[in-house]
């Protein structure tokens, strides 16, 4: 009873986050019911008893993955609108509902053809935590270590990416040197455009 | 709860992700519907897990949530370079290589 009650308020709030965030024009609103619908998500993990895996969605999610929107964000004008115009809807529908039926029959035929069974067991009296780690740290450890190395390439590719010319500061300017500055950022601009 | 549930909430939120990637415009409204739609994967994964008796459905789960947190970084490494060049966020103006 209380889990079909938890079940239905949480998908009602969850869906209803991501519509917002889905059909919303201000990014700002985006992302905070973004970050309201992730950790909703994260009542279903708990609800599914799995404990681990609801707190990394808690952590990862709204931990890090909104701070790092909320402060790339501010190298935006969050606020201003972008033109959306759909060219050819129908077209763009009727492909992807098309891929989207091959490889959903594509990945479920094995698995009606032959009856599956569980290779990894879950062990009720070990507790969600140990038992993940036990499988995490014996069957996956190569996948572990690979996204261990997958997580620090991406950062260094972000700092990279994002960090170009934040050696120079302008509160260490003169106003002479900023506006020079300035000017010949504008002139290569226009060149590139 | 049954199986079915989570299932049919897991593909209502793909659902409305899809429909954010295939609607908007904006690329970082596009990051966000990609995170929509990893997290309702991620539910379904979860939900077999449960029903299935198996771990490997939690497993991949975290896998997925390790690819979004990578994918996050340098895709917004990306839009911010982006930004700073040509100063849109349009998903149309980076189509350069259009014919």
């Amino acid at each position: 009873m209380f889990e079909i009650i938890a079940f239905i308020i949480f998908s009602v709030l969850t869906i209803s986050m991501f519509s917002i965030t889905v059909l919303t024009n201000n990014a700002l609103y985006a992302l905070s019911s973004l970050a309201a619908g992730m950790i909703f998500i994260s009542a279903f993990f708990f609800l599914l008893n799995a404990d681990f895996l609801g707190a990394v969605q808690i952590v990862v999610y709204t931990g890090a993955v909104m701070a790092l929107y909320a402060f790339g964000m501010m190298f935006f004008d969050s606020l201003s609108e972008v033109k959306e115009k759909i060219k050819n809807p129908r077209l763009v529908f009727l492909l992807s509902g098309i891929i989207a039926l091959i490889v959903v029959i594509v990945l479920i035929a094995p698995v009606i053809g032959q009856n599956l069974e569980s290779d990894y067991p879950i062990h009720p009296e070990y507790g969600n935590t140990a038992d993940v780690g036990i499988i995490l740290f014996t069957k996956y450890l190569v996948a572990f270590e690979l996204a261990a190395i997958m997580l620090l390439v991406a950062m260094i590719g972000g700092i990279v990416l994002a960090g170009k010319k934040m050696n120079e500061s302008y509160s260490e300017m003169k106003e002479e040197e900023i506006d020079e500055k300035i000017r010949l950022e504008n002139a290569s601009q226009k060149e590139i455009k | 709860m049954t199986l079915n549930a989570y299932l049919i909430l897991s593909t209502i939120l793909f659902c409305i992700g899809l429909i954010g990637v295939m609607r908007r415009k904006n690329v970082l409204m596009l990051f966000f519907s990609t995170e929509i739609m990893l997290n309702a994967v991620n539910v379904g994964f979860a939900a077999i897990s449960k029903f299935h008796g198996d771990l490997t459905g939690q497993m991949f789960a975290f896998f997925i949530i390790a690819v979004a947190a990578s994918e996050v970084a340098v895709g917004l490494g990306l839009l911010i370079l982006w930004y700073k060049r040509t100063g849109s966020m349009n998903l149309d103006d980076i189509a350069r290589m259009k014919g």
